[in-house]
């Protein structure tokens, strides 16, 4: 009467896993010939499957080297936010769902203050910020986030530690909150941006690749690897990044010897909001922060962990790269021929992209738990 | 008392005026349809996914794309393509259910936290996506949708009394089929695998399989909350499945009970209710003194807090505890029943 659902696949499982192989293979050596030779700048009139924004890289080198910096230094700010909450998921299992909701605040603050300092009104020019009128508002920010972090972490979070869905609920909670917070006390939630300091306002020659390049992109580019230095040393060469890691691993055996855990989590927790906040401020720089934008960077901080694999340092470098590369490419190196297609349909290369790294590593590229 | 609260539902419209019936009890019905796929997969699949959302509405977005017709002058936007609508029907609902398999399957190996992270994505990518491509949506989304309904179902444009029964119908047979499904042995090996994955796999059950038929079945049961809705709105846009909706969606389930589902349509009502009587209320209109701004978005996070640390069973695991404490005479409560194991991993 009930059909049975335990299909005996296995005979058949070899053989179409390899053909999956193969045609994913196929599929990205064709993505990145698509993008290195087989494209085609837009002729006169009409187009075809070939025909792109710019073409393929012989053809219009400065543009695809101009893609790519664009898709490095977007993950710079990835790894920024993202590299915080993989540090808090890692040690703790906390998925932190307020993680948008802290880079947003941390955005509207620096915007605030830097409003302040200035005494201007919205239209602040490059030239009338100096580097201390960027950098104060943003440690600020990076500050007020961290004791929020803290906060959150000691009220929400401590006592129902190991309930992994109910702390990732109540975070919810805490970022729908936040979202109306901001929208009420911070500019009603229109975009806002932080103004980069006037000396990044140019274009600098790149040696070799021939293009000249915005200042300001490269430093969002620097300051992420400002931070990936600093968070590698902190881990990797300090007395509290080793327990840290050690609580990665085996949160348990390194409470059992001693080690005050509860302390790291804490520290922990406030460093991963703090960098929440800092990349807010670097994006808000960058772009703007603009109500609703939460969600679009727990999306981002989702999709790198996802990739990267939780609470792996490397794993955070190699996500954002991955995601940031194919988000720039996708949306300037799709078929742009008649009048809709393709470039429109970029954002479904990041479920390709994610789809591909699940279905070969459920973990994440450097994940160790499965 | 189930029993009772059905009688008071089947003659909702003798008992309630018709702002209740078609604003609030109509409304109801529909999102816990959806609410319920959500419990199904998290009490017997120990899944908590947040891609139901984007499910219903990638059904809604099907459906309008297929029956709405090219007026002349008209503002409709998407493929208007303007095929028949039992054509239309059926092919939204399968679509959306081929849709959900395949995002079961990529999500099907990861358990407990990290598969309500892919759902998640998954929710985002659907919005952007009908944000971003015009062909299908646009921002502004599909509009006139309920003007092109199959003949068996009739008008839901003027007759809004039909669109509440065939909603009440539509989530007793949604209700009927998830306990029927639940004892299957389709269902068995389900529940089996959520506590047991290892073991179940050990004993020859294909675990990923089951998983991802279980998605497939629960984007069936949101694909037809996602077609009344659109019955019902007329209309769908890409803020109906952004990231605020999607929250909605969990908050109506947590806050009935992740556990049971009939908590559904507990949760539904009691947020539509809340929804419909503050949402345009500031809380400096309650509290003066207060220099706390924000609106209802503000409160419902309480809310959702509150019942969150208080009764992560939701109102009916509350409601189980009062009674059992009433019936003991004041004994210890029951334990709380985990609103899922999928806490357990990791």
């Amino acid at each position: 009467m009930h059909a049975e659902v335990r299909v005996s696949a296995i005979a058949l499982r070899r053989p179409l896993q390899l053909a999956a192989r193969a045609l994913i293979v196929a599929g990205i050596a064709f993505a990145l010939l698509y993008v290195l030779l087989i494209a085609q700048p837009s002729p006169e009139v009409g187009g075809n499957w070939r025909t792109t924004n710019f073409g393929s890289a012989i053809d219009d080198w400065k543009s695809f080297v101009r893609t790519l910096l664009n898709g490095v230094t977007s993950a710079g700010l990835l790894f920024i936010v993202a590299s915080g909450f993989s540090l808090i998921f890692g040690l703790m299992r906390v998925v932190n769902m307020a993680h948008g909701s802290f880079y947003l605040l941390g955005g509207y603050i620096a915007y605030e203050i830097q409003q302040d300092m200035t005494g201007q009104g919205f239209a602040l020019l490059g030239t009338e910020v100096n580097t201390y009128e960027w950098v104060l508002p943003a440690l600020v920010a990076v500050a007020v986030i961290g004791g929020v972090g803290l906060v959150t972490q000691q009220v929400f979070l401590r006592w129902n530690q190991g309930q992994e869905l109910r702390q990732a609920l109540i975070t919810i909670a805490l970022s729908v909150i936040l979202a109306d917070q901001v929208i009420a006390h911070f500019n009603e939630g229109i975009a806002s941006t932080v103004t980069w300091p006037g000396w990044t306002n140019r274009l600098v020659g790149i040696p070799l690749l021939g293009v000249d390049y915005s200042l300001a992109r490269l430093l969002v580019l620097l300051l992420g690897v400002l931070v990936g230095v600093a968070l590698w040393a902190w881990l990797y060469r300090t007395r509290t990044g080793m327990v840290i890691r050690a609580g990665v691993d085996d949160r348990q055996m390194t409470s059992a010897l001693g080690v005050n855990i509860q302390l790291t989590f804490a520290i922990a927790f406030v460093v991963g909001s703090a960098l929440a906040a800092f990349g807010g401020v670097v994006g808000a720089s960058q772009g703007a922060v603009a109500s609703g934008q939460d969600g679009q960077w727990l999306l981002n901080s989702l999709v790198v962990v996802i990739i990267g694999g939780m609470g792996s340092l490397i794993g955070a470098v190699a996500g954002s790269l991955l995601y940031g590369l194919v988000f720039a490419f996708s949306a300037v190196y799709l078929p742009t021929t008649g009048d809709n297609c393709c470039t429109q349909y970029s954002i479904v290369f990041t479920f390709i992209l994610l789809a591909l790294v699940l279905a070969f590593r459920p973990q994440g590229l450097f994940g160790r738990h499965g | 008392m189930g029993i009772g609260a059905l009688v008071l539902v089947a003659l909702g419209p003798l008992v309630f005026n018709d702002y209740w019936v078609d604003a609030i009890l109509t409304q109801a019905l529909i999102v816990g349809i959806a609410a319920a796929s959500m419990i199904f997969l998290a009490a017997y699949g120990g899944m908590i996914s947040l891609a139901q959302t984007a499910l219903m509405g990638i059904a809604g977005f099907a459906l309008g794309n297929m029956v709405t017709q090219r007026t002349p002058g008209g503002e409709t936007k998407g493929l208007t393509l303007g095929w028949d609508p039992t054509l239309a029907l059926v092919l939204a609902i399968a679509g959306t259910t081929l849709i959900g398999i395949l995002f079961g399957a990529v999500a099907s190996r990861s358990l407990g936290i990290y598969f309500l992270m892919i759902t998640l994505t998954y929710s985002v990518i659907a919005f952007y996506f009908m944000g971003q491509v015009t062909v299908v949506s646009g921002f502004s989304g599909i509009s006139g949708i309920n003007r092109y309904t199959p003949s068996f179902v009739g008008d839901m444009v003027n007759d809004r009394y039909r669109l509440y029964y065939i909603a009440l119908g539509v989530a007793i047979v949604v209700y009927v089929l998830i306990r029927y499904v639940v004892k299957t042995p389709f269902g068995l090996a389900l529940q089996g695998i959520r506590d047991e994955p290892v073991r179940m796999s050990s004993l020859g059950f294909a675990v990923p399989l089951h998983r991802t038929l279980a998605f497939g079945f629960a984007a069936f049961l949101a694909s037809l909350s996602g077609v009344l809705l659109v019955w019902w709105q007329g209309q769908i846009a890409p803020g109906d499945i952004g990231l605020q909706s999607t929250i909605d969606l969990l908050i109506v389930a947590v806050i009935g009970g992740l556990g049971r589902v009939e908590g559904a349509w507990v949760g539904a009502i009691a947020f539509i209710v809340i929804n419909n009587y503050i949402r345009d209320s500031w809380l400096t209109d309650f509290l003066d003194d207060v220099k706390v701004g924000g609106s209802f978005n503000t409160i419902i996070g309480l809310v959702f807090l509150a019942i969150v640390i208080v009764s992560p069973d939701g109102l009916l695991g509350l409601w189980d505890r009062l009674w059992g404490l009433v019936r003991r005479g004041g004994g210890p409560a029951a334990p709380a029943v985990s609103p899922s194991p999928a806490g357990q991993q990791g």
